[in-house]
């Protein structure tokens, strides 16, 4: 029952996953960040497979901070989405492969505009204004595809948001819970209270 | 379920005189959930040929990514531009390599190629996710709506088609098949290649 949702906006990009972490039917925790930062400008939701998840996540923080310090900048967001892609999509023909779905969201800081990616675990990927993982994105997409507004200021952006999370907590037969929501632009990284 | 209809999408190419065109939808799905409405699936591979890759969405991407590599290799080596025969044995070998794990697309590609006395002529070909190719001499297709591309594209072809005339028959044809299946559509991209030409148009399409 996780959900993230990612959302684009005028100068930002807002990540957004819930905080629980299950198994089976026992919630084993309420305060589960599932939101790292890669970069200065760099932000990736990662839901999935348990176990895999945070491997893989913390695979991709190491390899994107070694990137950083060999070559004293950072990937943008298309390169280092494109990086994370071929990393999944060579484990999907593993003989153990990741079960990982993500959300990477970024501020190009040499473009000066926010780039949002939707990468499933086989590997596809693709560029969107918005996105959603999980169950959640069938109540969210919609909603989206009727509120998005790609010059929205923060505050709308985050209403938005909103908008989705209480859909989500009011329609699906299990509320995600509290959600750990977190802001890229040209500031750099932060978290938000909704 | 196939593997093959897991992202949806649908390619098809056409020859018309001195011409060819290829177009392709331009939707990316989970299963039935709507995912992108501008996800490419045609790709330049020269200034002359154009690869469509239906299929599962993660090899539309790893083999775009392959492909370039191999025809750059070819360039480098060779001192030239691969000809579109050339390279569709590339897209045949490629996806053989992988008989028994395969790249889950079914490859159209469209170009232009050089004939010895200095003429030119069109070229149009397909493969099966193993790499089986069939030139074909009208049209070819692929994807979740393959078999409608073939009902309309088989009702609406007709020889020595000039490139207007070709990019009307091509845009009716992937919009009227597409709009048929649930799996592709979300608008369209069609590009038509001359001699000293490329046109590359989008189509609103319906987004349901």
């Amino acid at each position: 029952m996780e959900t993230s949702f990612g959302i684009t906006g005028k100068g930002y990009v807002i990540i957004a996953a819930d905080t629980t972490s299950a198994r089976s039917i026992i919630k084993m925790k309420t305060d589960e960040d599932k939101i790292k930062t890669l970069s200065p400008h760099l932000l990736m939701a990662y839901s999935g497979e348990p176990g895999d998840t945070v491997q893989f996540a913390e695979f991709v923080e190491r390899n994107i901070r070694l990137y950083q310090i060999r070559n004293l900048y950072a990937l943008r967001p298309a390169a280092a989405a494109a990086w994370i892609r071929r990393a999944l999509a060579n484990s999907l023909r593993s003989r153990k492969p990741y079960g990982v779905n993500l959300l990477v969201g970024g501020y190009d800081t040499a473009s000066t505009d926010p780039h949002l990616y939707w990468i499933d675990y086989f590997g596809a990927m693709t560029e969107v204004p918005f996105a959603a993982h999980g169950y959640g994105a069938y109540f969210a997409l919609s909603l989206l595809d009727r509120y998005h507004d790609p010059e929205a200021s923060l505050e709308e952006g985050l209403a938005v948001l909103r908008r989705c999370i209480d859909e989500v907590a009011k329609r699906l037969v299990i509320d995600p819970g509290k959600y750990k929501v977190k802001v890229v632009d040209k500031d750099g990284v932060r978290e938000v209270e909704l | 379920m196939s593997i093959m209809d897991y992202n949806g999408g649908s390619v098809v190419a056409m020859v018309g005189k001195d011409c060819v065109a290829i177009a392709s939808d331009l939707r990316l799905g989970n299963q039935a959930l709507g995912v992108s409405s501008n996800f490419q699936k045609i790709f330049p591979i020269t200034d002359r040929i154009y690869l469509g890759l239906p299929g599962l969405a993660t090899d539309v991407t790893t083999l775009k990514e392959r492909f370039r590599f191999r025809v750059n290799m070819y360039t480098i080596k060779e001192e030239r531009e691969i000809e579109p025969e050339t390279f569709a044995h590339l897209v045949s070998s490629t996806l053989y390599e992988h008989r028994f794990g395969p790249y889950f697309c079914e490859p159209v590609m469209a170009g232009i190629s050089k004939t010895p006395s200095g003429g030119i002529k069109p070229f149009i070909a397909a493969t099966d996710l193993i790499g089986c190719l069939n030139f074909a001499k009208d049209f070819v297709v692929a994807g979740t709506a393959s078999e409608k591309l073939f009902g309309v594209a088989e009702g609406l072809w007709e020889p020595d088609l000039e490139p207007e005339d070709l990019f009307e028959t091509i845009s009716q044809t992937i919009m009227n098949a597409v709009d048929r299946d649930a799996y592709s559509g979300w608008g369209c991209i069609v590009h038509v290649i001359t001699k000293d030409k490329i046109t590359t148009r989008t189509l609103k399409g319906r987004m349901d």
